[in-house]
């Protein structure tokens, strides 16, 4: 055996024993990570899942045309000032005979949500014939009712309920006069300040009115810029200037683009506050150095064997970009669009400053009606003292999720499908 | 480290030696034979398709040429040779402006394809480029389809405006690229899948479907196997026929088995040019006697 191979022999322990501390490392990161995700998404579906379904309570209502003040179903006017509330009183008071005290009227009254009053409103508009019958109806149950029914005994102890109200509700249950369904009004509802009312459809409308807004400025510009900047500016002192500065404006933190659109686009230009267009054009702001940047990485990674290839057929500098080079960096200026867009349907901070955190009960109908986005949404729900909101908020953090996941899917599908090889 | 060291020096100091050795031949020889003030042959033809005169290349302040002045014939196959660097490819890449791309790069001189300036301002080089056309040493097909490849210049210049015309320019041009009969049944396969002499063959028909009059070939040979690069070089002969071809190339038996006439090029300079078979065998300069024997290179 020559002196060399002893001597390569005693390194290789060494050498093995670093290779593998080193994939230790890595498997220790991945791990990590990995780790800090189980977490989120079991304490975020631990917690949000309930808000998926909700609970109905089983009353039979008479639909009694002096105690609601309706003479005629198809007047929309007696239609909208209509007292349901008290045909629903009426309801419980016949459910539950023998509660004589005002305090205890009360408390049996707050079984049901306030939201059902509308939901008999809009079954009478539907079918007037209905006036003065009387129907077996599942009506929505309150909020702490909701919370009561799903809890488990131990949590039963720290209910909002009183006794009466949760021997009541007991009652109910035990007779099968509650059930359990889903949460239509999560998807169907803005935001409401009765937590089984409210939904996140206002937000949902909002976040995409704004996306919409920030994709039609910020890819065109975005795209434009780096075309310019890597095909057609000349390389002096000003473009490096250029260039430093749209790092930097990568790094500048994103409540002040919120001031800045504060500032400018609602004090100067005078755009209403809270609506989508300024949310869009703020995060537009925000948006722009990724496009950007991501973009001239893509260009650059075009071949210089194609350049050249078309430029000695004969073909102008614009048509090399149009023709070979945009094709071919498409997809990755897509991935950083979308990768950019996802950072900003998460962007919460220079929403708050142009008053996307305002309560807005409509549903937007377009980039001009005020609205909330998803993140302001569940800001605002984990801010709120009601119990229920809680779960409502992760309920949004899951909505929120399945967004941003799926658009980062789409961004590796993308690449997959439009990646040329040469 | 330091057996390892030890055990490598032996080896090391032959190459050392064997390098130094022939670093200083070359260094001899260059002392020995200083630059003619002239390039020695006959450079110039009568009626020449590209005239050019006292060509110098700068990159910044490094000149890579070095006034270069000589003659292209019609419907002739010039050969630049010469060892890595000395400057050929930078002086193929004035014939058509390629070095434009260059923002360093500045070219001067009296450069004259026929009777057009090559360097006039008022020159559109999208026109020269059509006129000169080029062939790069690796294979760079679009990643379209063959068809696209091909009908990509004729379309960028309008030369066909019927889907017909645009047919039949395509398939006339893979047919003088001889690849016809390979790719007739896939013309909209992507050119990326073809083998590397194919995509050579294709780039050829590519820059042919222009029907430019002077082709440049930058290396069109030295990313393939022989098999493909006796294709080409069979190519580059029938080629001849139609139009006039100026090729790059490392491998001296190719410029000998398909120019008429061979320049070799040294440090910047033209040392020598003459017809293929004056230049391999009986060099008229000390320098190209070297380089074609291998002394150097």
């Amino acid at each position: 055996m020559s002196q060399t191979t002893e001597k390569v022999r005693k390194t290789l322990a060494r050498r093995y024993r670093a290779e593998k501390r080193f994939k230790a490392f890595g498997l220790g990161a991945i791990g990590i990570g990995l780790m800090a995700l189980v977490l989120l998404f079991t304490d975020i579906i631990g917690k949000g899942h309930s808000a998926f379904v909700e609970y109905e309570i089983q009353l039979p209502v008479t639909f009694d045309a002096e105690v609601m003040d309706v003479s005629d179903p198809r007047d929309e006017e007696q239609l909208n000032y209509g007292n349901y509330q008290g045909v629903i009183r009426d309801a419980l008071a016949d459910r539950f005979p023998g509660v004589e005290s005002r305090l205890d009227t009360r408390a049996l009254n707050q079984l049901v949500s306030t939201g059902a009053g509308y939901a008999l409103r809009d079954m009478l508009r539907e079918d007037p014939s209905l006036l003065g019958e009387t129907r077996t109806l599942w009506l929505l149950a309150d909020d702490d009712v909701d919370l009561f029914l799903k809890a488990n005994e131990k949590q039963r102890e720290d209910s909002r309920l009183n006794e009466k109200q949760q021997a009541w509700v007991a009652e109910l249950e035990a007779s099968g006069e509650t059930r359990m369904v889903f949460n239509q009004s999560l998807f169907s509802y803005g935001d409401s300040r009765e937590p089984e009312q409210a939904g996140i459809l206002g937000a949902i409308l909002g976040s995409l009115f704004t996306m919409i807004v920030t994709l039609v400025l910020s890819f065109p510009i975005g795209v434009a810029a780096a075309v310019y900047l890597e095909e057609f500016a000349p390389k002096n002192r000003f473009t490096d200037f250029i260039e430093v500065n749209i790092n930097n404006l990568a790094a500048v933190p994103s409540i002040i683009f919120g001031l800045l659109g504060l500032a400018v686009i609602i004090g100067l230009f005078g755009l209403p506050r809270s609506v989508p267009l300024v949310g869009g054009i703020v995060l537009t702001l925000m948006t722009l150095p990724t496009i950007i940047i991501s973009s001239r990485a893509a260009i650059k990674a075009v071949p210089p064997s194609i350049r050249q290839a078309a430029m000695g057929l004969g073909a102008s500098k614009m048509q090399v970009v149009l023709h070979h080079v945009l094709p071919l960096a498409l997809p990755g200026m897509l991935t950083g669009a979308i990768i950019g867009m996802a950072q900003a349907l998460g962007e919460t901070a220079p929403l708050l400053m142009i008053g996307m955190v305002a309560f807005i009960v409509d549903l937007p109908a377009g980039p001009l009606d005020a609205a909330t986005v998803l993140p302001v949404q569940i800001y605002l729900w984990a801010d709120s003292p009601e119990q229920s909101f809680e779960s409502l908020a992760s309920a949004a953090i899951m909505v929120l999720l399945a967004f941003l996941i799926t658009m980062n899917t789409l961004a590796v599908i993308l690449r997959k499908r439009l990646e040329r090889r040469w | 480290m330091e057996t390892a060291q030890q055990l490598d020096k032996p080896a090391l100091g032959t190459n050392d030696a064997a390098r130094d050795k022939a670093i200083n031949e070359q260094a001899a020889m260059t002392q020995d034979t200083p630059y003619p003030d002239q390039t020695v042959g006959t450079p110039f033809v009568d009626d020449p398709k590209m005239r050019l005169r006292d060509v110098e290349v700068f990159y910044d302040d490094n000149q890579a040429i070095h006034g270069v002045s000589l003659d292209i014939g019609k419907n002739e196959v010039v050969s630049l040779i010469g060892p890595s660097g000395c400057g050929k490819s930078t002086f193929l890449r004035c014939l058509n402006r390629m070095n434009d791309t260059i923002d360093i790069c500045k070219v001067k001189g009296s450069l004259h394809l026929e009777s057009q300036d090559l360097y006039d301002p008022k020159l559109d080089v999208v026109e020269l480029r059509a006129r000169v056309g080029m062939v790069f040493q690796k294979p760079n097909p679009f990643p379209k389809s063959i068809y696209d490849n091909v009908a990509y210049g004729p379309r960028i210049h309008g030369l066909a405006n019927k889907k017909y015309d645009l047919d039949e320019i395509v398939e006339t041009s893979l047919r003088k690229a001889g690849l016809w009969e390979e790719v007739k049944d896939r013309l909209h396969a992507p050119g990326t899948g073809l083998s590397g002499g194919q995509q050579q063959r294709l780039c050829i028909a590519r820059t042919i479907a222009v029907s430019p009059e002077v082709v440049l070939m930058d290396e069109p040979c030295s990313a393939l196997d022989p098999i493909a690069t006796a294709k080409i070089e069979e190519l580059i002969s029938e080629l001849s026929e139609s139009y006039t071809i100026a090729i790059v190339t490392h491998s001296m038996q190719q410029a000998a088995r398909v120019s008429h006439r061979t320049a070799y090029f040294h440090l910047g300079r033209l040392v020598e040019m003459n017809d293929t078979e004056t230049v391999f065998t009986k060099p008229e300069h000390d320098l190209t006697e070297a380089y074609i024997t291998g002394r150097f290179g």
